[in-house]
């Protein structure tokens, strides 16, 4: 972590907040200041993707928003009263109590008010998430935990149910497609994915979690603490993938890996992967032309982004374009104990190139950073809309891939996968052919 | 209320302007309580997020143009600042600047700071703003957290401005201290009063202090003020830190917004001798007309004032007849912050629409200069009473009385607010520009949205149509202000009616 930090790439631990409204019908409530809500939503939705409230978003948050009174006299009483309401007032299936700072500090004991809740049968949980703990990207894990932990029951085991613990919701920017787009790859294997986030998500599948075969963790270390507790209260085994498939030499290597953890028979893998890869290759077949042809195209890239996107995308266009890393900036505050984990997944490129990572949450030392850097040919930088500065002075290519991108409304699209790298290659491209034309 | 210069910090609206974030009831019973002294705040038992003053001072000091902003607190308190920072791509892009980002440093506070206090992460965070941006000023924005811990702010503030020699100035506007987010831009103006603003050297007779946000009306001003014989200073936004420390020199100040400018309008005037406007917005026409006569009679203009009134009433009468035959009799209901509520209220019943309820996200009892704001004022000198409440964007009270009044519009201001009449399937239009209905031509140009948003209403009905909102039958069907608390009885029947009637 920083010591000080410019141009945010993440929030607090309560950003996680976030994470509850991306299951449907699920409803956090907030115990923390007026204003939490705004300014992380701000960061993680609004100025990312254009990410607006949905069902029960922003404005709609039930919130204490606590004031001085109850900073000095506690807060409990106002929480209390909220929660009663809000089971009145709000449609939901899973409520989850979320604090803040103020709740946090002065030691409001949540706990005790939520679990009589709990004991009248209603489907509630609490998480602490006062903002000093960490980024949101903790506070996801946090909140998946305290799910795992108040709510969930053991269940008979059914077979080929998995549950996919990959993309942050509204931290990674593209996380709803992402997660359509390993649901679409794990159901070509055979497998059922337990969808717990996105337009497909259900609190039905929350409580199924006990339910699944397996737990697949496909990013470099979030969700790694959730599937080692599942493991631990349930005995569901888990695999871990660091990487985020993106492009046909990750995604099928992705799809032989899980095959082979599911015991599936390699032949029905590889008759997947084959059609797959054709259909990928009969577009990237014609785009090659402009591929080789169009003027200035970048030979090195720099990405700033998540762990998660950061290596995905530097394996797939190192691997499978022919590109060159440049230093890769992990901005998602890694835990140290992850680091050298991570660092050591760029160092597994095609034709023995290594990446350098630097782990930096601090958009400003990254920016002096990016400035320092001596490249041949126009640049093409992987980062956030913060990065549109830097990329105007050194006249690079820009593309926004990692939170905040203020710069385009993000719906459906994704990068995972086959048809992912496709849209990827589409944007990139694009970025170079709408920079002279 | 006089603005105490010698305090450190800014006294909140609640205590300094009476400002409340709950009630219900008629434009005419709410000024009246205010003017008697005895408007009272009514609390909730169910409250949903709303903003807080943090956002709103550090977004606006985040704008001026060689300053820095060391904001003390968790990561999460900066989370505003890509709002921020999206405004101020917007600010510098309509002014054909080099873009470039908001200079705002978080101090990344800690379990460990919070345990054993933040001063070293601010002094580090003041020293690292002051390294990478060599701001000519420094405000150091507080946070909940740093609130509660009681750090030290002042004297760790007064060692780093010793070492680096720039001002380096307390904005204190932690989240919880007021909930009224607006008590933060008088948190920010409270810094540039304190130690920004110079007295003046010499006095500039020609010049007018016009505090706005990001300006988009520079050059209608600039047009109608060069017609005056006056020249306009726009601001806080985008000012470098030199020309703001000569605002005292201006012969006025005015706002675009009463609620935004009170603070630094009555500051500059009680502490700098520099006149503070305190007119209607000039939002619609008869707000414009007054919000120019007064500014000309404060400066001596009365008479060019009058003669280009005259000339636009002649210019703009056809079309304005065209709009008002289109818009006759719809029901409106707005929300927005009070100046802009009660601005606007006024502006669309001029419009001949029928306003049947307006929302105001809080409400000021009186201004700085002492009196019940004139907008409100104003509301209570026609027959017509408009049921009025004072929310803080509570979203529960919004849709339950939309979903009973049914307007044929909804106008709103403040993001994530007008989205939900949409979702409703009510047309709505959101206020974002400070300059949206500004003057003759303004109020044209706002007549024909209202017109258009009225003409294609797809995307509102079409979204209605499948999707729920997140509220129970049950709450639908209760009195919109049942959970404010402390209700006047006799008032609450009243306002049954009010909305049973529709």
């Amino acid at each position: 972590m920083s010591l000080c930090v410019e141009q945010i790439r993440h929030v607090c631990t309560l950003g996680a907040f976030e994470s509850v409204l991306a299951i449907k019908r699920a409803v956090p409530i907030v115990h923390a200041g007026p204003g939490c809500v705004a300014k992380l939503w701000t960061t993680l939705g609004s100025q990312n993707g254009h990410q607006g409230s949905g069902y029960v978003g922003g404005h709609a948050i039930p919130c204490t928003n606590a004031s001085e009174k109850e900073v000095v006299f506690g807060g409990t009483d106002k929480l209390r009263k909220v929660i009663t309401n809000t089971f009145d007032v709000i449609d939901g299936d899973l409520f989850v109590v979320l604090t803040g700072c103020t709740s946090d500090i002065i030691g409001d004991d949540v706990g005790e008010i939520t679990r009589k809740f709990q004991a009248q049968g209603k489907p509630i949980v609490y998480v602490e998430t006062g903002g000093f703990k960490g980024s949101n990207l903790i506070g996801h894990e946090l909140v998946l935990g305290a799910i795992i932990d108040q709510h969930l029951q053991p269940q008979e085991v059914e077979p080929g149910l998995v549950n996919i613990w990959s993309s942050v919701p509204y931290q990674n920017t593209f996380w709803s497609g992402d997660i359509e787009q390993l649901n679409i790859l794990i159901s070509s294997l055979g497998l059922k994915p337990n969808v717990v986030f996105g337009p497909d998500s259900s609190v039905d599948a929350i409580n199924d979690i006990p339910k699944a075969q397996y737990n697949l963790v496909i990013s470099p270390w979030v969700g790694l603490r959730t599937a080692e507790q599942l493991k631990n209260k349930f005995g569901t085994p888990f695999l871990h993938y660091p990487a985020l498939p993106i492009g046909p030499t990750e995604t099928s290597k992705f799809l032989r890996t899980v095959g082979e953890f599911a015991g599936i028979d390699p032949a029905v893998v590889e008759n997947v992967i084959r059609k797959h890869e054709d259909r990928y290759f009969y577009y990237l077949e014609r785009a090659a032309d402009t591929l080789l042809e169009t003027r200035l195209l970048p030979r090195r890239f720099i990405t700033v982004a998540d762990s998660l996107y950061a290596l995905g995308i530097a394996r797939f266009l190192t691997n499978d374009m022919g590109l060159i890393p440049e230093k890769q900036f992990i901005t998602d505050d890694t835990p140290n104990d992850y680091q050298s984990g991570v660092a050591a997944e760029f160092e597994q490129f095609t034709s023995g190139i290594v990446a350098e990572t630097v782990f930096s949450n601090d958009g400003g030392y990254v920016e002096e950073e990016i400035r320092k850097l001596k490249i041949r040919s126009r640049p093409l930088i992987l980062g956030s809309s913060w990065e549109r500065v830097v990329a105007r002075d050194l006249n690079a290519y820009q593309l926004s891939v990692s939170a905040p991108i203020g710069n385009e409304l993000v719906l459906s699209k994704s990068y995972v996968g086959y048809n992912g790298a496709l849209q990827l290659v589409e944007d990139i491209y694009s970025v170079v052919l709408n920079d002279f034309m | 209320m006089a603005i105490h210069l010698n305090l450190s910090q800014a006294t909140i609206r609640e205590k300094r302007l009476k400002s409340i974030v709950g009630y219900q009831g008629t434009i005419k019973d709410l000024a009246e309580q205010s003017q008697s002294g005895c408007l009272k705040n009514a609390t909730r038992g169910f409250s949903q997020a709303t903003n807080c003053n943090s956002g709103c001072a550090q977004g606006y000091l985040s704008t001026i143009t060689d300053a820095a902003i060391v904001n003390h607190g968790p990561i999460g308190c900066a989370g505003d600042v890509a709002g921020a920072n999206a405004g101020f791509q917007w600010g510098q892009s309509i002014r054909d600047w080099n873009q470039r980002n908001v200079r705002i440093i978080n101090t990344n506070m800690s379990e460990k700071a919070v345990v054993f206090g933040g001063d070293q992460i601010l002094k580090e965070g003041i020293l690292k703003a002051y390294e990478r941006f060599k701001p000519k000023a420094i405000f150091v924005t507080t946070s909940c957290a740093s609130g509660i811990i009681g750090d030290d702010i002042e004297s760790t503030i007064k060692k780093a401005e010793a070492e680096i020699g720039i001002p380096v100035v307390p904005v204190f506007c932690e989240g919880f201290r007021s909930q009224i987010w607006a008590s933060g831009f008088d948190a920010a103006f409270h810094a540039l009063l304190t130690r920004i603003v110079k007295p003046a050297e010499k006095k500039r007779p020609e010049l007018v202090n016009v505090i706005n946000f990001a300006g988009s009306g520079r050059a209608v001003i600039t047009e109608i003020f060069g017609r005056l014989g006056l020249v306009p200073q726009f601001g806080i936004p985008y000012s470098n830190i030199e020309e703001i420390s000569r605002w005292s020199e201006a012969a006025a100040t005015i706002s675009i917004c009463g609620t935004l400018g009170s603070y630094m309008g009555n500051g500059l005037e009680q502490n700098f001798g520099v006149p503070y406007v305190t007119a209607l917005q000039p939002h619609g026409i008869s707000g414009f007309d007054d919000w120019l006569t007064k500014l000309g009679e404060t400066v001596g203009k009365e008479k060019e004032v009058e003669e280009y009134l005259a000339e636009q009433k002649v210019l703009a009468a056809p079309e304005l007849e065209e709009i008002k035959f289109k818009l006759k009799g719809k029901k409106v209901v707005v929300g927005m912050g009070p100046s802009f509520a009660h601005n606007y209220i006024r502006f669309l019943e001029d419009l001949g629409m029928e306003v049947v309820w307006g929302f105001s996200w809080h409400y000021d009892a009186k201004h700085d200069h002492g009196g019940c704001p004139s907008c409100t004022v104003e509301l209570t000198k026609t027959d017509k009473d408009i049921p009025v409440s004072v929310s803080d964007q509570q979203n529960h009270e919004v849709i339950n009385l939309l979903s009973k009044v049914k307007p044929d519009i909804f106008i709103g201001r403040h993001p994530g607010m007008s989205v939900w009449a949409t979702k409703m399937g009510i047309p709505a239009i959101m206020v974002s520009d400070e300059y949206s209905a500004f003057g003759y031509q303004g109020t044209i140009e706002f007549g024909h949205r209202i017109i258009d948003a009225l003409t294609n209403n797809s995307l509102a009905v079409n979204l209605s149509k499948r999707i729920n909102l997140p509220y129970t039958e049950w709450w639908l069907e209760q009195d919109p202000f049942s959970f404010q608390e402390q209700k006047n009885k006799k008032r609450e029947s009243e306002n049954k009616k009010n909305v049973a009637v529709r």
